[in-house]
């Protein structure tokens, strides 16, 4: 089973574009100063393990070990989303040395999303907003101290999120 | 042209709040479109935060990222009036840079 919803993409690609233009208007206007558009890329991305399948795979890729379940890994997400495409998702931790942040849909075509670095100074704990193909497992993995530790939650998902 | 980057960087005692939204469109390249052709694969991969010269949070993302994705994040330190650095690299290599004013 496969990503290959065709027509719902348009749709649901307005719908998404409605709730993004609300948000932005949220954000209110802030005075913005003009920049070299020079994107400071210092630390490297990981492509290889955004291209893995599987989410050991690209826990693997990403990190060369493997994580312990911990209850110090607060992951916050949905029980139902409604629309895959928008599914709101946070983590936070309590954990000490915490170096990075990453999450991975299990069902989704590539499981990892996004990996967030943690560099010192900065609280260990993300919002963002993802995009699940259809009812899966959502794992958080915190980097603390050179370990690895993670927490898990399933979420379901009423309209699958196949890109929209 | 207008930047695709929206900022809003609040300093409250000894932390500052980021909250971004960025428009792109976060194509995951398993889509189709209405004449049955797949949309290629168009996403945000790395966005990184500067302060004072240092990065303090940096994002780096797959497909599955939503479209005109959002993030928060909060970091130590950061003063009012203080400038934070932000930019993004997409996958076909294209760029936009913001500096916005923490309030």
């Amino acid at each position: 089973m496969n990503i290959t919803h065709k027509g719902l993409g348009a749709t649901r690609r307005v719908i998404v574009q409605g709730a993004a233009s609300i948000a932005l208007a949220g954000l209110g206007s802030i005075p913005f100063g003009l920049a070299p558009a020079f994107a400071a890329a210092d630390d490297k991305y990981p492509e290889d393990a955004f291209k893995q399948k599987s989410e050991a795979d690209a826990i693997k890729s990403l990190y060369g070990k493997t994580a312990e379940p911990s209850d110090k890994v607060k992951l916050d997400a949905p029980e139902i989303a409604e629309n895959g495409a928008v599914v709101p998702i946070s983590v936070a931790t309590t954990l000490a040395d915490v170096t990075s942040i990453s999450l991975l849909v299990a069902e989704n075509p590539n499981a990892l999303a996004a990996s967030y670095q943690i560099p010192p100074g900065t609280m260990p704990s993300v919002a963002n907003r993802l995009k699940m193909a259809k009812t899966s497992n959502v794992t958080a993995i915190v980097e603390a101290g050179g370990k690895l530790y993670s927490a898990t939650k399933e979420v379901k998902v009423t309209v699958g999120g196949c890109g929209g | 042209m207008a930047s695709t980057i929206r900022v809003r960087a609040t300093a409250s005692g000894e932390t500052t709040e980021v909250q971004a939204l960025i428009q792109h469109p976060m194509d995951s390249g398993f889509v189709k479109d209405a004449k049955g052709e797949i949309i290629p694969p168009h996403f945000i991969q790395q966005l990184t935060f500067e302060y004072d010269g240092k990065n303090v949070f940096v994002a780096d993302w797959g497909t599955a990222v939503s479209k005109d994705p959002y993030v928060k994040f909060s970091f130590k330190g950061g003063k009012k009036g203080d400038d934070l650095k932000i930019s993004w690299v997409d996958n076909k290599g294209a760029t936009d840079t913001t500096t916005a004013k923490i309030v």
